[in-house]
């Protein structure tokens, strides 16, 4: 081994060695990206770091709204068909030309399947059951089975990537290694060293214009402390998701500074509305017939019973933003008129009163402990303070791979394909990635049906024929002021009745050292693109 | 010695094969990854699809023999988050474990042994109580308490040392080390150390304990009656004897230090194997929990092997005696 030292320690110096004048950013993020194929999956923290390598015929702005990305314009030409205008002259980072053929190969690949890929973003492209259609090199044509207005939205999912590079190559393996990894954005791959690091380095010929950082390092730090560390002794110079108990510190000190923004994500919680819910019973024990959440008043009475503010301000940090609506502000769907309830405990007595159920009965509150921020503790705050009016809470918070298993689907005894989600009261989370509320309205407040896909999310089995109506038309309305009327009239309705009862839109937070500003976004995605220097 | 390995592996095989089943079933009990993975924009359709293309719609039995069959011809399968097979997932994480683990345990002897003996000459002196103070509080204290705290105090306060990762690493046939850069060195210091703290408490307490032992015993007696040069007695009469115990412990907890190094490892954000497993529960990814744990029940088979080799090196006694069972 000696023989090998002398060499090995001057390579090791030379690596050392800082190359003159790089800008680079590195970025400590809380969950790596698991694969460079970026039509494996769709969850943020993978989605953060394709969006730097490969671009969409729609991008994003910073509060989720469409903007031109690979395509410049697009508008429906009939009630089912749509017409995507793409970019001229944007070049793959290996100098080929892009056009029209690597969108329909794209959509192809996905519509194939990619094969073991649980979250990949294929089914944006079943929504609708689109059809696709190259009309020239810069032209595509979508055409959807019903009218169908949010074709824009689901193609800001879909990434394109380069037909001459991914021809027949290794789902996932062949993205990792480079090989497939052209894309078209402001960045290009340079190295994926799975638990240590995606490194990207700056696309000169990026369509866009000046790319800021020659360099850009995702340094996964899964600990949240470790993470806060790294970044006040310098070792990155950003990070997602600083611990909420931190951030007055992080305020205070002048070499740091936290950019925020209300997310996307809603946090609720979840009343079940089966005629038996069996984690509601009366002071002796036994399930009660009727359930009581099938009453407008007790909804109401518990939703009154929380005291939001208390719980961002203890709980969370300041990061949370108090809200009746369901989609944050800035989105399409937002209800002005829907402000945060207040709370009023005594209001909450009475209304249980009128009920009559002035006694209280116990309910079983459950919940995920690892995947909202400081989720069990909210879980333990709110059954404090339900309990404080009479209605006994227990708590009951499991890892999040028990908890949506048997949210979804129900418990060991439900058979396959009949699914019955077990819980009377839970707390969950929905993140209105599109940017707009029509999914979050068919999602969470539709009537559950698995034929149509609608009330996907709504596992309380909540049923409002007035809302459904509004929601079934709506997803089929192409024109934007019916559609946000039928959308908001849709909320209105599902929120005064308490379908469910939202606490807040989290708010998230970044924090970087002095110097760099950045512009945050709903989405919960960090990039780098988003961040400069000041200086 | 052959017929006691070969008696050995058969023995390795069949806890393999439980061991599969109950990790197999255990895994499948829990919960459905798909929805955990799946957006909360898919609906049923696009849910029962998926489930469908992993094979999971199908009766346990069934999945049990085709993963069996599949473990066969030494395919895994692959991991359902990153899309690779589980095994090379395991043995692209596994030198930086690798890496930790052998640093840590050289660290735990290096430190271990001289402190572990000097504390067994002089039993009675304040530095021998406080090397044994030393050995209860490192055994005592959470880990990650303490891997916080170094960070704390040498990154964070006094900047010495970088906060968390792995530094510049070195190919050397094919595999990164970073233990052969000073970059790579300076990122390994704090986490080998943390790892080693346990390993270096049972070191010292059991070398000092077998220091008390065997310094009374006749034939040290009669080795220095025989005017041998009381350095020789050390390292080849008392260590020999002293070693034993210690390579019966440590051998079981390298091998726990390998598979379970989780908390420093996610502490220290070190792109190595525990990491990955705890990563992989979080998310139900079943193909690398079951490759990885079917992996460290081997790692654990064959340590034990080498232990009794070793021990029976190390202890004539032993050798082809009536007791390896």
């Amino acid at each position: 081994m000696n023989f090998l030292k002398p060499s090995l320690f001057v390579a090791s110096l030379m690596l050392a060695l800082p190359v003159a004048a790089q800008e680079v950013l590195t970025i400590g993020v809380r969950s790596e990206a698991s694969s460079l194929d970026p039509h494996w999956t769709q969850l943020s923290a993978d989605v953060q770091v394709h969006e730097h390598i490969f671009e969409k015929l729609v991008a994003l702005d910073p509060t989720s709204q469409p903007i031109p990305g690979l395509a410049v314009s697009w508008g429906p030409i009939d009630d089912l068909t749509w017409e995507f205008k793409l970019r001229e002259g944007v070049m793959w980072h290996d100098g080929e030309a892009f056009t029209a053929d690597d969108v329909i190969f794209s959509f192809d690949r996905l519509r194939a399947g990619i094969s073991g890929a649980p979250a990949s973003p294929a089914f944006q492209l079943e929504k609708g059951l689109k059809q696709w259609t190259r009309i020239d090199d810069y032209t595509i044509q979508i055409s959807t089975s019903e009218p169908y207005p949010t074709v824009a939205e689901d193609l800001a999912m879909l990434p394109i990537i380069a037909e001459h590079a991914a021809q027949g190559v290794t789902e996932s393996v062949d993205f990792n290694s480079g090989l497939a990894t052209i894309g078209t954005g402001p960045y290009m791959f340079e190295e994926y060293s799975p638990g240590s690091r995606v490194t990207v380095v700056q696309n000169p010929n990026w369509w866009g214009g000046d790319v800021e950082w020659d360099q850009v390092v995702f340094r996964p730090i899964t600990q949240d402390a470790s993470r806060l560390a790294a970044l006040l002794n310098g070792d990155v110079d950003m990070i997602d998701y600083p611990p909420t108990i931190d951030l007055p510190q992080l305020l205070d000190d002048p070499d740091f500074t936290v950019s925020t923004i209300a997310a996307d994500r809603l946090i609720y919680l979840m009343p079940g509305y089966k005629h038996i819910e069996r984690f509601i019973t009366d002071n002796d024990g036994n399930v009660m017939v009727p359930n009581p959440m099938r009453d407008w008043r007790v909804r109401r009475a518990l939703s009154l019973a929380i005291d939001r503010n208390a719980i961002r301000d203890r709980v969370m940090g300041g990061a949370s933003l108090p809200t009746r609506n369901i989609v944050p502000p800035g989105f399409f769907g937002y209800v002005d008129a829907l402000e945060a309830d207040p709370y009023d405990p005594d209001a909450a007595r009475a209304l249980l009163e009128q009920a009559g159920y002035g006694d209280g009965f116990n309910i079983v509150l459950h919940g995920p402990n690892d995947r909202y921020v400081n989720d069990a503790r909210i879980l333990e705050v709110v059954a404090q303070m339900w309990s404080r009016v009479g209605i006994t809470t227990e708590v009951d918070a499991m890892p999040r791979n028990i908890f949506f298993s048997r949210l979804i689907r129900g418990d060991e005894l439900t058979m396959p394909g009949f699914d019955v989600p077990e819980f009377s009261m839970s707390l969950t989370g929905w993140g209105t990635v599109a940017g707009e509320a029509t999914y979050t309205v068919s999602g969470t407040l539709e009537t559950y049906n698995a034929a149509t896909g609608g009330g996907n999310g709504n596992f309380g089995r909540y049923s409002n024929p007035e809302i459904d109506a509004r929601s079934v038309l709506a997803k089929q309305t192409v024109d934007g002021e019916e559609r946000l009327r039928l959308l908001q009239e849709a909320i209105t309705i599902g929120m005064d009745d308490y379908a469910y009862i939202p606490l807040h839109f989290q708010v998230n937070n970044w924090a970087m050292r002095a110097g760099l500003e950045h512009q945050p976004r709903t989405n919960e995605r960090t990039m780098a693109m988003d961040v400069s220097a000041t200086e | 010695m052959a017929e006691f390995i070969i008696k050995r592996v058969l023995q390795a095989m069949v806890v393999l094969l439980i061991m599969t089943v109950l990790v197999f079933f255990g895994v499948n009990v829990i919960g459905n990854p798909v929805y955990i993975f799946a957006s909360s924009e898919c609906d049923q359709a696009c849910l029962t699809k998926t489930i469908a293309e992993l094979g999971l719609d199908r009766p346990l039995w069934e999945q049990y023999f085709v993963f069996l069959s599949n473990l066969l011809q030494g395919d895994l399968g692959n991991s359902f988050t990153h899309g690779i097979p589980a095994l090379s997932l395991i043995f692209e994480r596994l030198p930086a474990t690798l890496e930790l683990a052998i640093c840590a345990l050289a660290m735990a002897l290096g430190f271990g042994l001289p402190l572990g003996i000097w504390a067994g000459l002089h039993p009675d002196t304040i530095i021998s109580r406080c090397i044994m103070a030393f050995s209860m509080i490192a055994f005592s204290l959470p880990v990650f308490w303490i891997g916080l705290i170094m960070i704390l105090t040498f990154s964070v306060q006094l900047g010495w040392m970088p906060a968390v990762g792995r530094g510049d690493t070195v190919d050397v046939f094919g595999t990164e080390l970073s233990a052969l850069t000073l970059d790579g060195l300076h990122h390994l210091v704090m986490p080998a150390f943390t790892l080693s703290l346990i390993m270096m408490a049972i070191v010292i307490r059991l070398t000092r304990a077998g220091m008390r032992e065997v310094i009374f015993a006749d034939y040290i007696k009669f080795a220095r009656a025989n005017g041998i040069r009381e350095r020789r007695i050390l390292t080849t009469h008392v260590m020999k004897n002293l070693l034993i115990p210690i390579v019966t412990v440590l051998g079981m907890e390298f091998g726990g230090v390998i598979a379970f190094a989780v908390v420093v490892e996610s502490i220290f954000s070190w792109p190595g194997v525990g990491k990955m497993l705890i990563d992989a529960i979080g998310v139900l990814d079943r193909p690398l929990i079951v490759a990885y744990l079917i992996f460290v029940v081997f790692m654990f088979v064959v340590l034990n092997l080498l232990v009794d080799i070793l021990y029976s090196l190390l202890d004539p006694r032993v050798r082809l005696g009536g007791n390896q069972t």
